[in-house]
């Protein structure tokens, strides 16, 4: 009870606080409301939007939208397939990259560490560009046009590596290691028996946000990929919302000023498309939030 | 015997490098052939780049095309809207600095004030959920609210065709998308100071005020200033889907939102003789700007206090 008194005593007052709750619960909310905005209007009526535009407070609603996004068939799916697939594997391999270059680097008595450190440190200070780099992924490794492009190019972050070496530093006591070593087990059985068990936080907090890197991936696309059965779902957001635009600029330009926007197939749909694709996201992120809140603050801090 | 054993010691020793070295490898590989071989394409910035007819190849074209020396860089100097382009990037780069930081640090020192855990939790959860959304996704939200014909605000003005109040909106989509990220690990680094201090603060009858100015601010200066550094080492670079995706890459807002990447990009993909080593010779520029910034950065903090820099 005394603690608890004490602990209330270097507290703002109950007046500053409230204040505190104001400005700051604007600012979440502002966080958050573009995307509740996006799903009322994907739920609103074409008669909605022709009468109240889009609104947080549609005159009627209609599900039409999703209907319409999953009814767009081959395209939605395979590109949903895409994103699924480059999401997994991409998110494996990253992985086992970077907690196995981690490790490395981890080892105090390895001798090379100092070299694979600067190998990797090098990168993130110094670059080829932009253009060096489309060349090598495209003329030199020939992956245009293919799904490695979207998955060859992520799969190691110099800065996911740095946090899992922290973490094995935090998490794993290198005598535990040495005492295996001298029980007769190698660095592989070390690594995958005794490492990879342990760090299972760590790596869940680079996999997550790996996963999230190769889910929201349009970048990639927009370099390499032509081929319209290998575009991921970002890029269909994006090059629907491109194909639109030039749509009504063109329109705009040639006169033709009073078309009815809501004859446009996918006006609503693109919005429905869109909260497709955050949905995932918004309902698996609060647990994970967690993971990644604690692996980011254990590199970030400790680093 | 003893030689035996050291012997033996000696072997293992060597064992447990190869293995580990070869755990290394594929990073190693990946690092070389995605970021270190991209470095040999820097030479097309000095050359007249075209492809080696008899064999064309990734080395073969570099070896092989003339040198051109510095005639590629003048594109970026005296192109027509080069310096608006760079201009822009610094200037939106030193405003988001200052915004981040600035907005970052209060809502962190904010929210540790916030008695209630589970109110301090739910709006840290909401701060940091844009952080997860792409850009694409993000032109999409705003695009709600500036969309020409039902946009919540298309009453103010056409704002795909009229580029005032652009440097506003990035702004804030950039505050939006980020400062969730930042916030957190400034409250991780509040979080790591010794409670004592602020209670014997309170009792020789330091104000709250007082104990942010005089106690949170210089414990987490440190942080600031590493986050600071590899901004400020960046601020040549620009977040090509901000100002790509959100403005819905419309020519007439070019003026106030062309950065270096999304320039960058645009000359790559244009049709003008020569576009690739213009490109490169603007990238290969941004990159040089972008170390010396860094080490810069590094060796004046180095310079006023020595445990704060970053190497």
């Amino acid at each position: 009870m005394a603690k608890r008194k004490k602990f209330r005593m270097n507290k703002v007052s109950y007046a500053s606080e409230t204040i505190f709750h104001v400005i700051i619960a604007a600012f979440a909310l502002m966080c958050i409301i573009p995307f509740i905005f996006i799903i009322i209007i994907a739920f609103s009526s074409a008669e909605s939007l022709r009468t109240v535009g889009y609104s947080f407070f549609p005159t009627g609603t209609t599900m039409i939208n999703f209907n319409a996004a999953f009814e767009m068939g081959d395209l939605l799916w395979r590109s949903f397939a895409n994103s699924v697939f480059i999401t997994i594997v991409g998110t494996f391999l990253a992985l086992l990259i970077s907690s196995m270059y981690a490790y490395g680097l981890y080892r105090s008595n390895y001798p090379l560490k100092k070299f694979f450190m600067f190998l990797m440190f090098f990168t993130m200070i110094f670059g080829g560009g932009l253009v060096p780099f489309v060349i090598v992924i495209r003329n030199l490794l020939g992956l245009a046009d293919t799904i490695w492009a979207l998955i060859v190019p992520m799969l190691m972050a110099p800065f996911h590596v740095i946090i899992l070496r922290t973490f094995y530093r935090t998490c794993i006591p290198e005598s535990l290691l040495d005492a295996a070593n001298i029980d007769g087990a190698g660095e592989f059985r070390t690594f995958f028996m005794i490492v990879i068990p342990l760090s299972k936080p760590g790596l869940a907090t680079i996999g997550l946000m790996t996963a999230i890197g190769f889910w929201n991936d349009w970048w990639h696309a927009l370099l390499f990929i032509r081929d319209r059965s290998l575009i991921p779902l970002q890029f269909l957001l994006m090059e629907m919302q491109r194909n639109i635009d030039f749509f009504r600029r063109h329109a705009a330009m040639i006169g033709a000023t009073n078309i009815d926007m809501t004859e446009l197939p996918t006006q609503g749909l693109r919005m429905a498309l869109a909260v497709i694709i955050v949905v995932p996201i918004a309902f698996a992120y609060p647990f994970f939030q967690r993971y990644i809140i604690s692996g980011m603050t254990i590199g970030a801090v400790k680093e | 015997m003893d030689t035996l054993a050291r012997r033996k010691k000696r072997t293992a020793n060597i064992r447990r490098t190869m293995a580990i070295t070869v755990m290394m490898l594929p990073g190693a590989i990946w690092l070389i052939v995605i970021r270190y071989l991209p470095m040999f394409g820097i030479v097309m910035a000095f050359q007249n780049h075209r492809p080696y007819t008899p064999n064309p190849g990734f080395f073969n074209n570099i070896i092989n095309s003339p040198f051109v020396g510095l005639r590629n860089f003048e594109f970026i100097f005296f192109g027509d809207r080069a310096w608006n382009m760079i201009s822009n990037t610094l200037i939106y780069n030193m405003v988001f600095i200052v915004t981040t930081t600035v907005i970052g640090v209060a809502i962190a020192v904010i929210l540790t004030e916030i008695t209630s855990k589970f109110f301090a939790k739910v709006y840290q959860t909401l701060m940091f959920f844009p952080f997860f959304i792409s850009w694409v996704v993000a032109s999409y939200f705003l695009f709600a609210f500036l969309e020409p014909t039902f946009g919540l605000l298309s009453d103010v003005r056409d704002w795909y065709m009229d580029p005032t109040g652009w440097p506003v909106i990035l702004t804030s989509a950039n505050l939006w998308k980020n400062v969730g990220f930042t916030c957190i690990i400034y409250v991780a680094a509040i979080a790591g100071i010794d409670p004592g201090m602020y209670e014997a603060a309170a009792i020789d009858g330091a104000s709250k005020w007082k104990q942010t100015w005089y106690i949170t601010l210089p414990t987490i200066k440190p942080m600031i200033i590493i986050l600071n550094i590899l901004a400020v080492g960046r601020i040549v670079m620009a977040d090509f889907g901000l100002f790509w995706n959100l403005t819905m890459d419309s020519g007439p807002l070019q003026r106030a939102t062309e950065v270096f990447d999304t320039y960058v990009y645009r000359v790559m993909i244009s049709n003008v003789a020569g576009a690739a080593d213009f490109a490169t010779a603007a990238g290969l520029f941004q990159s040089v700007i972008g170390v010396i910034c860094i080490i810069g950065v590094n060796a004046l903090v180095r310079k006023i206090n020595p445990e704060n820099a970053m190497f």
